[in-house]
């Protein structure tokens, strides 16, 4: 999903630092919050940003020939919010596009609103939407969606940006969505199965501290060890 | 263990796909994000250039794979280390 650098003209690379960056200011300011407050969670906070490090180094050949990686927002998003999943995120981003030649400096923007903002706003609502059915299954809907999420908004900010000469943007979303967003699929559920499995260990490890980040319910917490001794 | 019998089962899926694609065909499996370069020559017509280059590339392929397997063993040794930490404390004894 990264968009290369320079590959953005002007203005879009402007108007996606414009929206990317207040979510991202607001998500500083939540993470410091955070460690003046609840000191004990943030060993899970580097946990939920070690995890988008691992997930987004790999690149995992598709069905369709081509490869492409994970996100691994969608820990970060269920644990903390999509604002300081967006601070995790552009950490990530930065190094590679430092360090990598991947992404890019003017095209940080852009990606970070794909990655760390619209992917992990996806993987939120729909785990906030879903937990109430089956904990494992909303963070593996919540994490694959998040994928994907992002993978389509790529696609939209390349089509708006390349509009075709005739068919326009919609023409253009669709051969973009056809390099990025197909080649996500499987993806997307090998990392929902990947998230579901991490957040299992997390559950068992630090119970207390999702109760206390509202992450799961007493409800579901009694539920579960009801369900697993 | 149902968790992780899960994944493991997933995984096998994905590789299975993956064996099966490389059968079906010649494919390059480059990176998505350069076939999307692609994309945009076509739309253009070759008419757009990039109007910044990346700071920095790294030199060869071998580099760019150091980078990437730093990435994740910094990522894989956090992980492991506050899970490890966690199950000590919840474990109890010394």
């Amino acid at each position: 999903m990264h968009i290369m650098e320079g590959f953005l003209p002007h203005p879009w690379w402007e108007i996606w630092f414009a929206a990317s960056l207040p979510f991202v200011a607001y998500g500083v300011s939540r993470i410091g919050r955070m460690a003046r407050e609840q000191r004990e969670t943030l060993p899970l906070l580097a946990v939920a940003g070690a995890f988008i490090f691992v997930l987004s180094s790999l690149k995992l050949p598709s069905v369709t020939g081509s490869c492409s990686h994970p996100t691994g927002t969608g820990i970060g998003a269920i644990l903390f919010g999509p604002w300081i999943t967006s601070v995790l995120s552009t950490i990530v981003l930065l190094y590679q596009a430092l360090f990598l030649a991947h992404g890019g400096l003017s095209t940080l923007g852009a990606n970070v609103f794909s990655m760390g903002i619209a992917g992990p706003v996806v993987g939120y609502l729909v785990y906030r939407a879903t937990q109430r059915f089956n904990l494992y299954l909303a963070v593996f809907l919540a994490a694959a969606l998040a994928d994907l999420a992002t993978y389509v908004v790529t696609s939209l900010q390349l089509a708006l940006a390349f509009p075709a000469a005739d068919g326009g943007v919609l023409l253009s979303l669709k051969a973009f969505a056809a390099v990025f967003a197909i080649t996500q699929v499987p993806l997307a559920g090998i990392e929902g199965v990947i998230s579901a499995l991490m957040f299992k260990y997390i559950l068992q490890a630090r119970s207390e501290v999702l109760l206390r980040l509202n992450v799961i319910s007493k409800m579901d917490l009694a539920r579960l060890q009801g369900g697993m001794t | 263990m149902k968790g992780e019998l899960i994944a493991l089962a997933s995984i096998l899926i994905f590789f299975l796909a993956f064996l099966w694609t490389s059968q079906s065909g010649l494919h390059e499996w480059e990176g998505a994000d350069s076939k999307a370069e692609g994309v945009i020559e076509e739309l253009t017509g070759g008419s757009y250039t990039p109007w910044l280059k990346p700071l920095w590339e790294p030199p060869s392929g071998e580099i760019e794979s150091l980078f990437f397997s730093l990435q994740a063993a910094i990522g894989g040794l956090v992980i492991g280390y506050f899970l490890g930490y966690y199950r000590r404390k919840t474990e109890g004894g010394n």
